[in-house]
């Protein structure tokens, strides 16, 4: 049944292009884990190297404690769902689920009754003798993911499975992708671009970028601790603001636009330096004249039902985002001098580069 | 797809073998054909047979000629496919279904069959002709040489222009041409300036289809052309020897046939690689209704299009009807005399015709399926070696593949001449390409992911190819396998180089019976091979659903 992965090293490369220079990883049995990043970061690439579909110039992969760098694809025991579903258009809904049973060389009756079992777990009992073309995208991907799982695979392997979705579609797909995962226990390796998606369905996240892995860890802990300003831009909006690095005795903290904040979450070595700050939207708050520490000029507003944007610029000339809850009243007009505050907790300090983070590790993150 | 390296696979295996039957079949007989044209029949190197091909005058002429009636039956073809083609699509025409049906039929009988019966029509004493001569007192033009044969190949290969012109409107997006209209184009100018470009590669693909379909026909001016000599027809006098045998001679004429499609091929290559871009409609052209007059007009157009291009094959077969005399001739009065004449010769070449025809296909399609899969699937040096070979026979006109056959297995080590087999291996070389080409497409377009799907479920690469990838391809494929089994049945110029009494097929049996000059069982034989055709063609209607007709 379900096994952990584990991957040393791996390098993958097209000729002289090098795509992945030197990936490792662990994931743990039964996790539900994605590969998330921006297109053409490798991680389709590095899911197809996982399957057995592209080749592996370097490093090993185990499945377990076996090493499958070898194995052909159709010994590995994977289940796989594709982008484009990939249904046999030939065959019914229930030859499809079945024919990864039949290559197994199952008894009839037990073919019969796991596809029965798998039809009804993704719902789509109904549909079992039509022809796939006849079928919503939504039901061609249950159809898939069906088809994956009923083979008990040791793996489950997902590629972007829900962007050929519309909207609402892929929200509820989501939510039953997430909940057949959970009941059926099984490793899951999953890709994606959409940070929303990745994080309302992952136990963790891999954040990849030209072939490296940023960061790994809880959607939780990338939103909250970024480990890079490339994290803290990918996963949610941010404001990356210029600041200073300072520290009074015992006191340390960032200079932005010429206003000291202090920080109790800085990493204790870091002397005074030119840092970038990252604060998102919704950690800046309007504040009255007392309790504020930046100031600031409202450039514009966008209302957005639930939330109100604005646009405010600071005596550095550094434009930053902010988030309000929407009030019954007009919002701040256009020119309107403001104060802001800062959640100085929620707020994350990068070296001057952008590539190291200068918090101290959180407790239990 | 991930390979081992260094392992040998079943693949290669296929790969190699596909390679040694290009080899035999087509690499030996045109390297002994290119051979036979430099040497003197005591082995010497000489290059006498060009001088004397491009010395004379008269064996010059054939070529040229062959160039200038081809060109010509290129620009009426283009004249008459493409705007029946646009009024096609636009507008309402009653009776598409039809119409359809019989433009596709009437480029499928043997041109040489269309040219027999256009001489019963409008030859010196045809139906048309003395009607005019008797009745109003008119001479109408000669049909026979240039003239003859141009009218004959345009109305036998318009329907290729429709055809391409048709699945290339298909991709045209309805708001590219809503965009032109919304920019204030006249319905004129949305022709020439969006329609036309939008669909240039495929008049260029059906341009150069059309013309080497015209060079290589053997038939038409053979039957039509009387003093007007063709390449083809000088291969086939020179190779069977009317004068005298001379095999280094047909040999020469054929290698310089070759050079001229060669490179009329890469000018096409070169001019379409100007007009390249990928299309996929999401709205396709939807018909609209034409004003009155101008309804009127296009239906005029369409029907008599169809009904010149239908009246020889109906005209044969109400012929097949008349009443004969004994040598074969038409008399006043009807009967079924043909038809129990023609069963003589149908008994013997049915089975024969059936057989090969058959046998080409299976290889012809095994072929298509393997090689798009190598090519396709997985590249490699070896596939793509495969690949160029498979494309040669485009180029080679039919009396060419015939007289290199003939050339290189009539003597030992291996003689085939007069067999099955080596007509069978005729008829691949003359339709591979073509199904090649569309068995290539239809593969592209089927997404690899589905076939990993199968992998990933467990399935080996063996069984993934033979139950997912051959299922899902075979719709498309047996869609094409049918019209290639009509070309078959109607082939000619290579097979007339080749057959022997054991193998002459229906369409060899109506040429030998056209020109012995024996009517009433030639338009007898010519209507049960119509009907054949369409039988093929119903079933291809059903096979392939709404597939797009490419040939």
């Amino acid at each position: 049944m379900s096994v952990s992965i584990t991957i040393k090293n791996a390098v993958k490369r097209y000729g002289d292009a090098v795509i992945i220079p030197d990936l490792s990883l662990e994931i743990r049995k039964g996790e539900f884990f994605t590969l998330l990043g921006p297109s053409g970061c490798g991680k389709t690439t590095l899911l197809r190297m996982i399957a057995g579909f592209n080749s592996i110039e370097g490093g090993d992969f185990y499945f377990g404690t076996t090493r499958i760098n070898d194995l052909d694809p159709a010994k590995r025991n994977i289940g796989m769902v594709f982008q484009n579903y990939a249904i046999f258009p030939h065959m019914t809904v229930r030859s499809n689920i079945a024919f990864g049973l039949r290559n197994r060389k199952l008894p009839a009756g037990e073919i019969a009754a796991r596809a029965d079992e798998f039809l009804g777990l993704v719902r789509i009992a109904e549909y079992a003798d039509r022809l796939p073309d006849r079928l919503s995208g939504g039901q061609q991907q249950r159809v898939a993911l069906a088809r994956a799982l009923a083979i008990h695979p040791d793996v489950l392997l997902m590629d972007e499975p829900l962007s050929n979705l519309d909207a609402k579609l892929r929200l509820e797909m989501r939510e039953a992708i997430k909940e057949i995962q959970r009941s059926v226990g099984i490793t899951t390796v999953y890709v994606t671009h959409d940070q929303e998606e990745a994080m309302a369905v992952s136990d963790r996240i891999a954040v990849m970028n030209g072939g490296v892995i940023r960061q790994i860890g809880t959607p939780r802990a990338l939103y909250q601790r970024p480990a890079d300003l490339f994290v803290a831009t990918f996963i949610g909006h941010t404001n990356a603001l210029d600041g200073e690095l300072y520290r009074n005795g015992a006191e340390s903290g960032v200079s932005l636009a010429g206003v000291r904040v202090p920080l109790r979450t800085l990493v204790s070595d870091a002397g005074p330096q030119r840092v970038k700050v990252s604060v998102r939207p919704e950690d800046f708050y309007l504040a009255g004249p007392e309790a504020g520490v930046v100031d600031g000029v409202v450039e514009r507003s966008v209302f957005l039902g639930l939330n109100t944007h604005y646009h405010v610029r600071l005596p550095s000339g550094e434009v930053v985002e902010i988030v309000q809850e929407s009030v019954m009243e007009d919002p701040i007009a256009p020119a309107t001098p403001v104060r802001l505050g800062i959640k100085s907790q929620k707020i994350n300090v990068f070296d001057e580069a952008g590539v190291v983070s200068l918090m101290a590790p959180a407790v239990g993150a | 797809m991930i390979r081992p390296p260094g392992r040998l696979e079943l693949w290669h295996v296929v790969s190699i073998g596909i390679l040694a039957v290009y080899g035999l079949f087509l690499v030996y007989p045109l390297l002994g054909m290119l051979k036979d044209s430099v040497l003197t029949a005591d082995g010497a190197f000489s290059l006498r047979y060009f001088q004397r091909f491009f010395g004379e005058r008269y064996y010059l002429n054939t070529v040229l000629n062959s160039f200038k009636l081809s060109f010509a039956t290129m620009c009426f073809a283009l004249l008459i496919g493409i705007p029946l083609a646009y009024l096609y699509n636009f507008y309402v025409i009653r009776g598409r279904a039809v119409l359809q049906v019989l433009i596709v039929l009437s480029s499928m009988s043997a041109p040489f069959v269309g040219a027999y019966a256009w001489i019963l029509l409008l030859g010196r004493s045809g139906l048309i002709t003395r009607f005019l001569r008797n009745s109003i007192g008119i001479e109408i033009p000669t049909i026979y040489g240039f003239n003859g044969v141009v009218l004959v190949l345009t109305l036998q290969l318009y329907p290729l222009v429709f055809l391409y012109v048709t699945g290339a409107l298909r991709n045209v997006d309805r708001s590219l041409l809503e965009a032109s209209q919304s920019l204030g184009t006249s319905n004129l100018k949305r022709f020439f300036r969006i329609v036309l470009p939008l669909c240039m590669t495929s008049i260029l693909a059906s341009a150069l289809l059309v013309f080497m379909r015209a060079m290589a026909d053997f038939g038409t001016p053979l039957v039509i052309g009387e003093g007007y000599r063709t390449f083809p027809v000088e291969i086939y006098k020179q190779y069977v020897g009317e004068t005298s045998q001379n095999y280094s001679f047909a040999a020469a004429i054929s290698v310089v046939a070759i050079a001229i499609t060669a490179i009329v091929f890469l000018l096409q290559k070169l001019a379409s690689s100007r007009f390249s871009f990928k299309m996929n409609a999401m709205n396709r052209i939807e018909p609209k209704k034409a004003k009155p007059l101008a309804s009127v007009l296009i239906h005029a157009f369409a029907y008599l299009v169809v009904s010149v291009s239908m009246l020889p094959q109906a005209y044969l077969a109400y012929s097949s009807f008349r009443k004969t005399n004994v040598f074969g001739n038409f008399v006043a009065g009807y009967s079924l005399s043909s038809y129990r004449e023609a069963w003589r010769y149908v008994s013997r070449a049915l089975p024969t015709t059936l057989l090969i025809g058959g046998l080409s296909i299976a290889v012809v399609v095994l072929m298509s399926i393997l090689i798009a899969y190598m090519v396709v699937r997985r590249r490699s040096v070896l596939n793509n070696s495969i690949d160029t070979m498979s494309m040669l026979p485009y180029i080679i006109p039919g009396s060419v593949v015939g007289i290199a056959l003939a050339l290189a297995f009539s003597s030992k080590p291996l003689v085939l001449t007069g067999t099955v087999l080596i007509m069978v291996v005729a008829m691949c070389i003359r339709r591979s390409p073509y199904t090649i080409r569309s068995s290539v497409a239809i593969l592209q377009q089927i997404p690899v992911a589905t076939e990993e799907a199968a992998i990933s479920l467990g399935a080996s690469k063996l069984k993934t190819f033979f139950r997912i990838t051959t299922p899902m391809m075979a719709n498309g494929i047996i869609a094409g396998a049918i019209l290639s089994w009509v070309t078959i049945l109607t082939e000619l110029s290579a097979s007339i180089m080749l057959y022997s009494a054991k193998t002459q097929t229906l369409t060899l049996t109506i040429y030998v019976l056209v020109s012995r000059g024996v009517d009433g069982p030639a338009s007898a034989v010519a209507t049960i091979l119509m009907l054949f055709t369409v039988l093929s063609l119903a079933l291809f209607m059903l096979f392939s659903k709404n597939r797009d007709l490419a040939l």
